[in-house]
């Protein structure tokens, strides 16, 4: 489950400093990415937002399994990109450094996950509009970081990019596309995927600095 | 700007007020708090409580017409789902079936299997009754199955009439569907004793005819009439459905819970430093709580229905809404002023975070409002549910939670006073007269082998009983415990009644180990399983739409032959009753009461057909009584049915199989039971924080004294953060040792002070100056003029801005006013006059110097030429041209080897050249002449052990000389004094185990405070009368090869360190070394021990090991240091250690796993200290920082003095009383542990 992984990621954040942290990280945040991915897109298959071919929907969960696990790496990349960021930038991310702020972005994005699923908009303007505003209010938030801005912003439209490639491929289609091929609200959900993926991997990383200040000052 | 000054402060004001009204009246707040909260639920009664289950209405037959879909006024108590009509009518036709009479040649398959066969004939009957409708123009009318659901069509009827009957071949699931009777009910069983067999014929109507209907009841009745059958048919029931939750929603609400779990628990952690965390993390979530279902109460008041799945919206409402302001709040509390009353601390708390509140609240409200603007109705609603949720929450939190903290804040008061006052009530009345004697034994310490009990009415009078009660709940985690209980149970039950939980599941696994579904197993032949009932017969057929194949009842010859085979064999039971009784009875009524509550939904789910949300009519039962007999059983028979005839079970071993599925239930449910046990405890090992057992309770409660209430892991704040700067020294100290209530400090100028540990006054000074109550004359003396000269030149040399104003310096004779008078000793020389004494710029503590500077050479050492040219040329004015520079070789060489700041252990001897010979030749005189290396308190003695290898008790109250000892020539490096005994260790490696003797005037032993459950008796009581000799009863010669750099003494135990990579450890009361340790790869540098026989030690390869004492086996070794490790601390969970490298690491001291490590400022590596089992205190430059251990998060950094790039803390001693005294260059500090809450928004 999550909370008990999120538990774990701050357990492990102490007990992984024997072995050097990179990879639990990586881990931590792959698992969280895996996990996110698996809930949200059993939201979306239940409306019919997205239609994977037939022989899939009986896989696991009734998600293709290769959407896990990309998203997973994805979110592993960016919780590791955003300290790593941070550091090379020189402005320590300081703003509500604390895990109970974490489980509420995480919460917060589940839940534009939910609206986005479950809501019935009059339009799909209103919709993407609603959505766009909810993930910016996410990041003023809990984010608050220009970096984290920046990043979130550009990592969204590659990812939408990439979907629309994927669904011009045929890889799978969604059942009312209304931006080119895709929903237009995905960069929102993107972008406030990146911010709470971030958002984790920063504080992962926090639990981390003082443990990696001293390998650099052995080494 | 100033209209926001003016707002802001006219909100503060608003809170100091409301504060102070909330802390003033608590009980009646939360009175009306309550009433409130309880009135804006009321609304909610009115609310249909949620659940899955359907509901029922039962309406007469007769007067029976499909409602209407208007909603029709007030009919009664008709529900309001029930209109329009339903979905579906059910007839269900109840047969009843068996072979009679029983013919004792009849095998158990005959039981059912040509009852079950007459319900082709039944099914026919009814198929094809017409009255003036057919079947087919009522019934309802499917089409496919559900895909996916394939393996069904052969059972399921398609493209026709739903009329659902048994057959053989079904699944443990279909078999209750096509039944219509709960397994165990069907008597289709190989150990049915009443040989009857129960099944329904489930017919599914689109319309209502009550005259077909009518007429069907009375065709089957008389084909088969009921005897002595009484079943009401007069009501039928409208059952409706609720929306179900699949496992697909499930999943993802699942997910938001939890992670609304995951948040409340990361807020609530942050609650600190006060009396009661639970009990304030549950205020914090019942205030949210309360808080939305006050919203949705108000929200119902006044008329708007919520829409929106609740559970669904929930968490995020939860989330919205936030922990965050009662967070605040409690921290802003805790961190105002302890020593104001609770009212001003509550009122001042509240206003501080007054104009945050609302600007937090104030941006929220703006947010949600903007939400209300999308005009999305979905979102409309929620919002509307915040908003009122956020008001309503921030009422509870103003109401609700500043009370609770209050009352919590007042309940820490009162443990607090409770704690101090046997400490004050212990001590006896103070004496009057400046002099603050200490002849009186101080207050007992509960020390953990002294235990003291207070007099039961003394106890009764500091617990009231109903704090008592609570912290009896506080300590038992009795709160805790049943809420973590009660969540489980929770849980359990939530997965139980779940509609695809585990309840079905277990009734489908029940069923599934019933014989029919087990063909193996319950020993029907495994043919059965596919086989037609019919020869010949198409098993799809069976049920399907099309009629049956008429059965031939044509008997098979060869099955004929094979049954008379049969016969010889054994018959599996003794002869049975000859007429199995067929009775009705009011349980057959609604038979389908006792089916799972999804069944109907699950039959009409495989034809795409939802129940969710509208409802059916169930009819009447129609009861069917069929008699067969023997010779249409044996008819009937399948030819293999006795080819294998059912193993021959003893009747007992059938009675034993019937209860294996009891049996296999019973397991699975102490399976689960199990299973529910680990996870209570995961969830106790998750929830509860480390170090929560036996241990650290009792370490807990003997550090905080004898009440029962305080064993939290937190120290409650004592003061504010306010150093207690102890003044006094001239020089650097050097040694510092407490027993708790007295401090010790000696200096490099080798002055004695004792201070008092939890006043921080100076109670005596012992002078190093010649100050020596002469035994004769009992007036002062003065020592000899050299030293008071060296005295002031090393005043001066120090940075003294008096240059050569004043010969009496005012270094040393600070603050005790003695006159000085110069006088020349003649036993002097004058050689010596003009060299000034550099005797205190050599430090000597080698327990805490990091000796690895040992391995650089000498002469890179630290440049002392400048220092030393200045002493010089200031002392050279007295007698500018006596001596040019004779003795500069000899003793004062600028970067010479007597002047190394940090002089090698190994070579000794140079350094023990400086020693000069003590002139003076009584017995009780002090050496003057020699620096003090160690020093150890005890009771009322200081211990000094001198580099001239002589051993001097003084009495730490009135500073005078008790005793001497100069048994031993070579420098004493370290000392320990327990119990009686003093264990010095010499630098030449030797360690000498001293007595220390009591002789009282009348001959007796008075030993301080009560004697105490432990073996250890406490330290003796001195008085000023007492004689107190000090006796060397062991001198170990080669203890070590190498000097000793470290001697630790606890439990009976002392443990010496050596840099010859050894570590011995010797029982104190005959000194015979019990073990040597070896292991280290360098020398010893530090060692821990302490009453629970825990021993770890560090050396200079930076290795530390732990040991078991009483082994003296090797528990780890870890290496955990780039440089020496310089002092080793012990909690019951983790090894603290810090190095040269400046790094403090914490390490676990099961697993010898590194937990983390802290990086320390230079040069203030080696002083930590560890206050609680949770609170680390290390050193910096010029500051104390508090950590906590479990997490390694930095608390608070207190700096010590103005200007904060002062020296660094290179000694951190604990007390008992939890001050810290710090040796911070020539001062001390008494930091009382303050309050380690920081704001962090």
């Amino acid at each position: 489950s999550l909370g008990l992984s999120i538990y774990l990621s701050v357990q492990g954040g102490v007990v992984g400093v024997v072995t050097t942290n990179l990879l639990i990280r990586g881990a931590l945040l792959f698992s969280v990415g895996v996990f996110l991915a698996l809930v949200l897109n059993l939201l979306q298959v239940q409306r019919n937002v997205t239609l994977f071919p037939p022989d899939v929907i009986s896989s696991i969960f009734s998600s293709a399994w290769w959407v896990p696990p990309c998203c997973g790496t994805a979110s592993a990349m960016i919780g590791l990109l955003y300290p790593c960021i941070d550091s090379h930038l020189g402005e320590p991310h300081k703003f509500k450094r604390e895990w109970s702020s974490v489980m509420r972005c995480v919460a917060v994005f589940v839940g534009i996950n939910h609206a986005s699923a479950k809501v019935d908009f009059a339009n799909n303007v209103q919709l993407s509009l609603t959505l766009a505003a909810l993930s910016v209010g996410l990041w003023w938030t809990f984010d608050r970081s220009r970096s984290g801005f920046g990043l979130g912003v550009s990592i969204a439209l590659l990812a939408t990019l990439a979907t629309q490639l994927l669904v011009y491929n045929g890889v799978f289609q969604y059942t009312s596309p209304d931006f080119l091929y895709i929903r237009s609200w995905l960069p929102c959900i993107f972008f406030a995927g990146v911010i709470t993926m971030g958002n984790i991997g920063r504080q992962l990383a926090l639990y981390e600095y003082k443990f990696i200040q001293e390998k650099t000052h052995q080494d | 700007m100033t209209l926001r000054e003016q707002l802001r402060e006219k909100i503060s004001a608003a809170f100091y007020r409301h504060g102070l009204l909330c802390a003033s009246y608590p009980v009646p707040i939360i009175l009306f708090t309550s009433a409130s909260i309880l009135t804006c639920c009321y609304p909610l009664l009115r609310l249909p409580l949620p659940g899955t289950g359907p509901v029922e209405f039962t309406t007469g037959v007769r007067d029976y017409s499909v409602p209407s879909h208007e909603p029709q006024g007030d009919l009664g108590e008709r529900p309001d789902w029930y209109r329009g009509p339903p979905v579906a009518y059910i007839q269900q036709v109840l047969v009843k079936a068996a072979v009679s009479p029983w013919d004792s040649s009849l095998v158990t398959v005959d039981v059912f299997r040509s009852p079950l066969g007459r319900a082709f004939s039944l099914l026919e009957e009814i198929r094809n009754h017409v009255h003036s409708d057919s079947l087919e123009t009522l019934c309802l009318q499917v089409t496919d199955l559900f895909p996916g659901l394939r393996r069904m069509q052969s059972v399921l009827p398609e493209h026709g009439c739903l009329l659902v009957s048994p057959g053989l071949h079904t699944s443990a699931t279909l078999r209750d569907l096509l039944f219509g009777v709960p397994g165990k009910y069907t008597g289709v069983s190989h150990y049915n004793k009443k040989k009857v067999v129960t099944y329904t014929m489930t017919l599914v109507l689109s319309r209502y005819d009550a005259r077909f209907l009518g007429s069907l009841r009375a065709r089957l009745k008389q084909l088969h009439p009921s005897a002595n059958c009484s079943l009401r048919d007069d009501h039928m029931v409208h059952v409706h459905f609720k929306e179900e939750i699949g496992i697909a929603e499930l999943i993802p609400l699942v997910t938001t819970y939890i992670i609304l779990f995951a948040y409340i628990y990361f807020s609530t952690r942050k609650i600190d430093m006060v009396k009661s965390k639970w009990g304030l993390a549950l205020a914090a979530v019942v205030t949210v709580l309360s808080s939305l279902l006050m919203s949705v109460g108000l929200c119902t008041l006044f008329g708007l229905t919520p829409t929106l799945n609740g559970g669904e919206i929930f968490p995020y409402l939860v989330v919205v809404i936030g922990l965050e302001n009662v967070l605040v709040l409690t921290k802003s509390v805790v961190s105002t002023p302890v020593d104001l009353e609770v009212k001003l601390r509550i009122a001042q708390g509240l206003s501080n975070e007054s104009w945050s509140i609302m600007k937090n609240m104030a941006t929220e409200l703006c947010i949600i409002l903007i939400g209300y603007f999308t005009l999305v109705p979905a979102i409309q609603e929620f919002c509307l549910f915040a908003v009122v949720g956020l008001v309503s929450d921030f009422f509870l939190q103003m109401f609700f939670f500043t009370t609770v903290l209050s009352i919590d804040i007042r309940r820490m008061e009162l443990a607090d006073l409770n704690r101090r006052l046997p400490a004050e009530a212990g001590l006896p009345p103070p004496k009057p007269g400046p002099l603050r004697t200490r002849e009186a034994p101080p207050p007992p310490r509960p020390s953990p082998h002294t235990i003291t009990l207070q007099t039961p009415a003394f106890r009764n009078l500091r617990l009231p009983k109903r704090l008592r009660v609570v912290y009896f709940l506080a300590r038992t985690r009795l709160a805790q415990r049943i809420i973590m209980v009660g969540t489980v149970i929770w849980i359990g039950i939530l997965v139980y009644t779940d509609p695809a939980g585990i309840r079905t599941y277990l009734a489908a696994q029940v069923s599934d180990q019933s014989p029919l579904g087990d063909p193996g197993g319950g020993g029907l032949p495994p043919h059965l399983g596919v086989a037609p009932v019919f020869r010949g017969g198409d098993p799809t057929s069976t049920l399907g739409i099309n009629p049956a194949p008429a059965p031939t009842p044509i008997p098979d010859n060869q099955s004929q032959g094979h049954h008379g085979s049969s016969r010889v064999g054994p018959l599996p039971e003794a002869p049975p009753p000859s007429v199995p009784q067929i009775t009705w009875g009011a349980e057959d009524e609604e038979g389908w009461r006792r089916l799972s509550f999804r069944h109907w939904p699950s039959l009409f789910s495989y034809y795409n057909i939802t129940l969710a949300k509208r409802y059916i009519s169930i009819l009447p039962v129609i009861p069917v009584t069929v008699h067969l007999s023997p010779q249409e059983a044996i008819e009937t028979r399948h030819p293999q049915d006795t080819k294998h005839p059912p193993p021959s079970i003893p009747k007992v071993a059938a009675d034993i199989q019937t209860d294996l599925t009891l049996y296999k239930v019973a397991a699975l449910g102490l399976a689960a039971g199990v299973l529910l046990v680990l996870l209570l405890f995961c969830l106790y090992r998750v929830l509860c924080p480390r170090n929560y057992g036996q241990n650290g309770v009792t370490h807990g409660r003997r550090r905080r004294g004898d009440l029962p209430c305080d064993d939290y892991g937190y120290s409650p704040p004592v003061s504010e953060i306010s150093p207690l700067l102890l003044r006094g020294h001239s020089m650097d100290i050097e040694c510092l040792a407490s027993d708790g209530m007295l401090l010790a400090s000696c200096c490099l100028a080798g002055q004695i002070r004792v201070w008092d540990a939890q006043t921080g006054d100076c109670l005596t000074v012992i002078p190093n100056h010649g100050l020596r109550r002469s035994s004769s004359s009992g007036c002062w003396e003065q020592r000899d003029g050299w030293e008071s000269v060296s005295g002031a030149a090393e005043t001066e040399c120090l940075g003294s801005e008096a240059h050569g104003s004043s010969i009496s310096g005012d270094g040393l004779s600070e603050g005790e006013g003695y006159p000085l008078r110069r006088r020349t000793a003649p036993s002097r020389p004058t050689l010596f006059t003009d060299q000034p004494d550099l005797t205190p710029l050599i430090d000597t503590n080698f327990a805490d110097q990091p000796p690895s500077h040992l391995c650089t050479p000498p002469r890179e050492g630290f440049d002392f030429g400048g220092l030393v040219e200045r002493a010089y040329m200031e002392h050279e004015p007295p007698s500018p041209s006596a001596y040019p520079s004779p003795s500069s070789a000899s003793s004062s060489p600028p970067s010479g080897a007597q002047l190394q700041r940090r002089p090698s252990l190994g070579d000794s001897s140079a350094f023990l050249t400086q020693d000069r010979a003590s002139t003076a030749g009584t017995q009780a005189t002090a050496d003057w002449e020699s620096s003090v290396w160690a020093m150890e308190l005890r009771g009322n003695l200081i211990a000094a052990g001198r580099s001239s290898g002589k051993l001097e008790l003084w009495d730490a109250v009135e500073g005078s000389l008790r005793c001497i000892n100069e048994d031993g020539v070579s420098g004493i490096t370290a000392l320990a004094f327990l119990n009686n005994r003093i264990v010095a260790a010499r630098l030449n490696g030797s360690l000498d185990f001293f007595t220390v003797e009591i002789n009282k005037p009348l001959g007796l032993l008075q030993y301080r405070g009560a004697p105490g459950r432990g073996s250890m008796p406490p330290s003796p009581c001195y008085s000023s009368e007492d004689v107190i000799s000090c006796q060397l009863t062991r001198s170990v010669q080669c203890a070590h090869q190498k000097p000793i750099t470290v001697l630790r003494a606890a439990a009976g135990r002392v443990v010496a360190g050596s840099q010859d990579h050894t570590v011995r450890v010797y029982r104190l009361e005959d000194s015979c070394c019990l073990f040597t340790l070896q292991g280290h790869s360098g020398g010893i540098t530090a060692i821990y021990i302490d009453q629970t026989m825990v021993l770890a030690s560090g050396g200079q390869d930076g290795a530390i090991c732990l040991w078991d004492v009483l082994t003296g086996s090797r528990v780890s070794h870890v290496y955990g240091h780039r440089g020496d490790v310089t002092s080793l601390v012990c909690t019951t969970s983790c090894v603290i250690s810090s190095g040269l490298d400046d790094l403090i690491c914490i390490w676990d001291r099961s697993t010898g796993i590194k937990l983390y490590s802290i990086q320390q400022e230079v040069g203030c590596g080696a002083s930590l200290g560890v206050i609680s089992e949770s609170l680390l205190v290390t050193g910096g430059q010029g500051c104390v920082s508090f950590w906590d251990l479990n997490f390694g998060d930095l608390l608070q950094t207190v700096y010590l003095g103005q200007s904060s790039d002062g020296q660094g803390v290179r000694q951190l001693l604990v007390l008992d009383n939890a001050a810290i005294i710090c040796d911070f260059g020539s001062e001390l500090s008494l930091v009382y542990v303050p309050s380690v809450l920081e704001k962090l928004d």
